[in-house]
């Protein structure tokens, strides 16, 4: 298979600004709505280019969240964006009746999303974002892994969902690897490195990171198979059974708590279908602290070296077993 | 195509008995419910779907229809009690109201199929914001039709009110009206033993509506009082309804337990009677 290269670092946070003009040029009916910050979560490109179709309402998440239901109702197509602790926590209420109850086509940007949002510190580093917009009936939950994917991500928001949509996407500029041409279907993971002696689901920043675990652990004799779960809701259940039959264990990575995140949502499917070991990086019921990016990701036992270890420790279950 | 208005007053609270008595007799049937404040909105949303509302209960997602957002869902009865009336589905569904398989969910919820529901709604404090949105759409499209909400007075005690009452007039939004069930009472008792409101009117001045205030039982009041929101330019308008919860009952009328309790099987006739004599 291909060897992703990196075509220089963005933030993911760049490639949801882009992907929202996007569909303000495709549909007339999208309408931008901001709660200050608009520059630091992608708005502010919108804004500027359809000042009569962007709304700011001030620092009122809550408020911001029903009158996108309210927008909605009426035939528009929102697009509100905020911090992921803002948008997925302080409006899940909103979210859940208004928005969902409603089943209405919201489209949600949950931006610092992660521990990679760095200096910031815990309270503005979205760890737990996925967990509760998963629990939502009717929601569909994007994460992104670099700035092309996150602008075809918006893309699918408009086109391929009817229903409320929360895309996470994050701060820290990060490898841009992927390609415009690499189809983005929701609910579909993407195979990006092919192998057979372990599978790591992996989603957002991270898949940079396991895919560099990948290459070194191929250097070593070990087959490991990486898939980009770009989707967490409607997960790809078909692509997670075939992983744990064909390769027998899974490592779950994700910038997220590992309660009720990725790690959750994938061991579900496991648990139910297929059960093999599995083993999990993410944050490990803890809040975040402040520094730079590449520290805390360290510190927390993220990148591809901590997947590299953990992918060893899984070998030598499966040889338990 | 509009629904055919009536203004005789005499049959407008002719038609609000009636309401109130589809509000007793399905929230007996049904056991469990909120009694007090479909009671005491039965006047208002009268006024609001035989006088004052374009609508056509024949054809519900009628696009030039006025929208009402009911924000506090727990009233439903009264608003399935008029709906059914209006002719948007027939009465003896009442009776199947909080029931397994009812389109009359406890609190409403569109995806049960009850025509005439604009939005499924029973978290308090979230109606006026859905209100905006629509308002504000309304707005950007030039379109003549108007939003109504209607809120407890209770309601407002949460903080996402204020900021959608922030937003409505920032955006200069005439095309909406908000109406607030001012029966001084909650669950707990008394709004001013609870949480203290006032001074209400000068807290939505400050934030900038039009603030009228009328009568929630004198349908001529309601009328008048609408028409001049409808006059007002450039500024959302709230209607402070003064009202009695448990209207209409004389035995239950003002008595905060009455929110969340309905009438007994064998209560029921007594109750009926009373609304004959009021
Ligand atoms: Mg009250």
């Amino acid at each position: 298979m291909q060897k992703f290269k990196n075509k220089g670092d963005k933030p993911t946070k760049e490639g949801f600004g882009e992907g929202v003009v996007v569909i303000g040029e495709m549909n007339q009916n999208v309408i931008g709505l901001g709660a200050d910050i608009t520059a630091s979560v992608g708005m502010n490109l919108f804004a500027k280019n359809f000042q009569e179709r962007f709304f700011s309402f001030g620092i009122a998440e809550q408020n911001c969240v029903g009158v996108a239901a309210g927008l909605a109702l009426s035939g528009k197509i929102p697009v509100f964006s905020t911090y992921g602790v803002f948008a997925a926590l302080r409006t899940t209420d909103q979210l859940r009746i208004s928005v969902c109850y409603n089943d209405l086509h919201v489209i949600i940007g949950g931006a610092h999303a992660g521990i990679s949002v760095g200096p910031d510190g815990a309270t503005h580093q979205a760890l737990e974002d996925i967990a509760v917009m998963r629990v939502l009936p009717n929601m569909t939950v994007l994460s992104p892994c670099d700035a092309t994917q996150t602008r075809l991500a918006v893309i699918a928001a408009l086109e391929q969902v009817n229903g409320p949509v929360y895309i996470r996407f994050g701060r820290a500029a990060v490898p841009d690897f992927t390609f415009p041409e690499m189809e983005f279907k929701v609910g579909k993971s993407q195979l990006l490195f092919e192998g057979n002696e372990l599978t790591i689901i992996v989603t957002g920043h991270l898949v940079w990171e396991a895919l560099q675990a990948a290459y070194l652990l191929k250097g070593q004799g070990i087959d490991s198979r990486v898939i980009n779960m770009h989707t967490i809701k409607p997960i790809d259940e078909q692509a997670i059974i075939k992983a744990a039959r064909e390769t027998g264990a899974i490592i779950t990575a994700e910038e997220h708590q590992i309660y009720g995140g990725l790690g959750g949502a994938v061991a579900e499917v496991v648990a139910k279908n297929y059960p093999v070991p599995m083993e999990f990086i993410g944050m490990d019921d803890s809040f975040g602290e402040s520094g730079k990016p590449e520290e805390l990701l360290n510190k927390y036992k993220m990148t591809s070296e901590f997947i590299i270890e953990k992918a060893k420790k899984i070998i030598k279950r499966k040889l338990i077993i | 195509m509009t629904f055919r208005k009536i203004t005789s007053t005499e049959d407008l609270r002719r038609i609000s008995k009636e309401i109130r008595e589809n509000v007793l007799i399905s929230l007996a049937e049904a056991g469990s419910g909120h009694t007090g404040g479909s009671l005491g909105l039965a006047d208002i949303f009268t006024t609001l779907y035989f006088n004052i509302l374009n609508h056509d209960p024949d054809n519900p997602d009628w696009e030039d229809r006025d929208r009402l957002i009911l924000s506090i869902g727990h009233v439903a009865p009264v608003h399935y009690a008029t709906l059914a009336i209006a002719g948007y589905f027939p009465k003896e569904e009442l009776l199947t109201l909080r029931k397994l398989g009812s389109r009359l969910q406890g609190h409403p919820g569109r995806e049960h199929g009850l025509p005439g529901l604009e939005l499924s709604a029973g978290s308090l404090g979230q109606g006026l914001s859905v209100a905006v949105g629509m308002a504000l759409s309304g707005k950007m499209d030039n379109k003549k039709w108007r939003v109504y909400s209607i809120h407890g007075d209770g309601e407002l005690q949460e903080g996402s009110i204020w900021e959608a009452a922030m937003s409505a007039s920032n955006y200069k939004l005439n095309n909406l009206i908000s109406i607030i069930d001012r029966n001084d009472l909650q669950i707990d008792g008394k709004t001013s033993d609870v949480m203290q409101l006032e001074p209400l009117a000068d807290k939505w001045k400050s934030f900038g509506w039009n603030v009228l205030e009328c009568n929630g039982h004198d349908h001529s009041d309601i009328i008048e009082k609408i028409n001049q929101a409808k006059e007002c330019k450039g500024k959302p308008t709230v209607i402070i309804a003064k009202t009695i919860m448990g209207k209409g009952v004389k035995s239950i009328e003002n008595n905060h337990l009455w929110h969340g309790k309905t009438p007994l099987k064998q209560q029921l006739k007594d109750f009926l009677i009373q609304l004959e004599i009021d």
